[in-house]
């Protein structure tokens, strides 16, 4: 299975607060591949990119940088789509 | 096993089932399924996650539909919730694996979650629990048909694990069934503090968020000694906290034996310890425990334990059961002081901004005359059957005394013209709880018969300290010595020629009985359970030392030389006061 991933960093002001992982989560249900989202630092947690409550868990604040791991056949494009959320900043002004 | 940190407001060590309440009154229970019902039960909670999402996806629709986002926006959140596999499936693995009952394995996991949530550091985020919470409620709703849980009827055993406790759920509670309180909220002098010294049980407050660390069923111990909570203790806490109610009750016992002795000093001055209660029925218990009357007949509950205010009838009915329980041993019925706290205030039109300095107590009476009335003509229609006095709270200005002696007397009038029995002579005294009333007691003792020291609101006041927020509570202390300034130039005035007692919670505390004594105080009213410990300490001191000690205290310019001074003299003379 090939698998695909990227680094980005929240960057909108509220950090990953309920709407926009919603909009992640929802995003994410949308390819086959399993999505993974983790986080390092002082509280390292390994998030399932389909699960709005790992999401929030996550704790991803502005800033806080993560890596996007996804994993299936259509692993690059979801990859590609997730990443692009976070640089449109989830459509945030 | 987890221990967590409160306020202990109330001591003593419970160790019971947890019975979790939220904010309406639903109690989750835990049952196990049996083993053939475990597919029914996973099927209820899919049944009551299907309907939760179709009904939370209309609500969304509607909301889009009138252009309120801002709402969908959280709806949505809820659906993304409801719909988030890891999360269900953990709810259908605590049905499945551990045989839970739906209820209980929803109030499980989404606690679980809830308690993850508040510890995180991001304030935006953390607010999400409330989400949380609400996405439980709701699971729950549907699942258990909305049942409220009727407090006053238990089967068994519990320790109450609540957000707050409300006047009107503590009102109704079995007395027998409930040992202990733990909340989130409260502080020291909060009301689940009072009614749990009251009721004679160890309570803790203050705990942050207890009510989703613990669920219904867990073992729990509270240690209102030390403010601790354990939940799930291991066998080891089981037994140590076994031995600790094992030697609380050989205290008692011993202190029970002072029952038949007089409150005397060692040079033979004779003290009053009376009771202040909250219902007629804790009149037996005051006894048991040595009152030689009630000082303090608090009447709120009267109007909060009903959904209306209460009648003549409903008054007298009270008074009457009081003192046909006292058999002519005194009662001090204190005038309704309601108005500031959050009942009043949540059933107001118009929540004041600042209650505590607002219009409460006397000052509501005053303005709803017809209330007040009632509440006159029923104490002194009662006040033939036994030793009734009278007492006005929260009075700061000799207008508002006059006043209300002024109705007193309109109530006596119509009471004669109606021919009906009443004692004219009754005799009528005030609380000094506001530091306007303490400098003025030279003026004030000049038109009552008797005053009482209401502690708590006169520390308030003086130190201008909310005792119910955590935040400053550390600042309220009786202790300070400003307050004790107040307390003693109060008793001085007041004992040139009327009697002075003190009903506040000063006066139950050992650690103030040396001082108050010294200070020349004759008369302690104080929750029932206080006064053994109190009278073990009148016993074993004399007028001559306390006088010394009191010297002493207010030559200190800190609360924390006062405490540490008072704690020392009260350990000479009994060691194991506190």
């Amino acid at each position: 299975m090939p698998t695909a991933s990227r680094d980005i960093i929240v960057s909108n002001s509220l950090g990953l607060h309920a709407r926009p992982a919603m909009q992640f989560v929802d995003t994410a249900n949308q390819f086959r591949s399993t999505v993974t989202v983790s986080k390092g630092g002082e509280k390292p947690y390994q998030a399932d990119g389909k699960s709005v409550m790992q999401m929030i868990i996550l704790e991803a604040t502005e800033g806080t940088p993560l890596k996007i791991l996804a994993d299936g056949d259509d692993a690059e494009i979801a990859v590609e789509k997730l990443a692009r959320l976070f640089a449109d900043k989830f459509g945030e002004e | 096993m987890e221990i967590k940190k409160g306020i202990g407001v109330s001591p003593g060590v419970a160790i019971s089932t947890a019975l979790v309440l939220d904010a309406e009154n639903l109690a989750i229970p835990r049952r196990q399924v049996p083993l053939a019902n475990i597919d029914a039960e996973a099927a209820r909670f899919d049944l009551a996650l299907k309907e939760a999402i179709q009904s939370l996806t209309r609500q969304h629709d509607e909301l889009i539909a009138l252009q309120r986002k801002e709402i969908a926006g959280i709806i949505d959140f809820h659906i993304g919730v409801l719909n988030d596999a890891s999360l269900t499936s953990q709810i259908v693995a605590e049905i499945r694996d551990r045989h839970s009952t739906a209820e209980y394995a929803v109030s499980t996991v989404m606690r679980k979650y809830a308690a993850v949530f508040s510890k995180m550091t991001d304030g935006y985020l953390a607010e999400r629990v409330k989400d949380i919470h609400d996405i439980e409620r709701q699971l729950l709703q549907r699942l258990m048909g909305q049942q409220r849980l009727d407090l006053s009827h238990l089967t068994s055993d519990v320790v109450i694990i609540a957000r707050d406790l409300l006047p009107s759920q503590t009102a109704s509670l079995d007395k027998e069934h409930v040992k202990g309180f733990a909340t989130d909220a409260g502080g020291r002098t909060s009301h689940t503090a009072i009614v749990a010294r009251a009721m004679g049980i160890p309570a803790i407050v203050g705990l942050g968020n207890i009510t989703a660390e613990v669920s219904a069923g867990d073992t729990v111990i509270i240690d209102g000694n030390h403010g601790v909570v354990i939940i799930d203790p291991d066998e080891q806490a089981l037994a140590e906290n076994r031995g600790a109610e094992l030697r609380r009750l050989q205290l008692d016992t011993e202190r029970a034996s002072l029952l038949e002795l007089p409150a005397q000093t060692l040079d033979g001055h004779l003290i009053s310890l009376m009771a202040n209660i909250e219902f007629p029925g804790e009149v037996d218990e005051a006894l048991r425990r040595g009152a030689e009357g009630i000082g303090l007949y608090r009447t709120e509950y009267l109007y909060l334990a009903s959904d209306h205010e209460p009648s003549e009838e409903e008054h007298y009915g009270a008074y009457a059961d009081a003192l046909l329980r006292l058999k002519n041993r005194p009662l001090v019925i204190r005038t309704v002081d309601l108005g500031a706290d959050k009942y009043s205030q949540a059933k107001s039109a118009n929540p004041e901004r600042n209650p505590f300095l607002g219009e409460r107590s006397i000052r509501m009476c005053l303005h709803d005359i017809p209330m007040f009335k009632r509440q006159l003509r029923a104490i002194m229609r009662a006040s033939v059957l036994g030793d009734v006095r009278i007492m006005f709270p929260m009075i700061t200005t000799l207008m508002e005394l006059r006043q209300a002696r002024m109705l007193l007397n309109d109530v006596m009038e119509e009471l004669e013209d109606e021919g009906v029995s009443h004692n004219r002579d009754i005799p009528v005294g005030m609380m000094i709880e506001v530091p306007s009333a303490a400098l003025m007691a030279d003026k004030f003792a000049k038109e009552v018969n008797f005053f009482s020291i209401g502690t708590n609101d006169l520390i308030q006041y003086t130190l201008a300290v909310d005792r119910t927020n955590e935040k400053v509570a550390g600042l309220f202390n009786a202790g300070h010595p400003a307050v004790l300034g107040l307390v003693r130039d109060v008793i001085r005035k007041g004992s040139r020629s009327i009697s002075v007692s003190m009903c506040g919670e000063m006066a139950g505390e050992p650690l103030y009985t040396l001082l108050l004594l010294g200070l020349g105080l004759t008369t302690f009213s104080m929750n029932a359970r206080d006064i053994p410990e109190v009278k073990k300490i009148v016993r074993s001191t004399t007028m001559e030392h306390a006088r010394q000690v009191a010297r002493r205290v207010m030559s200190f310019d800190s609360e924390r030389q006062v405490m540490h001074y008072l704690r020392d003299e009260t350990r000479k003379i009994d060691p194991e006061a506190f």
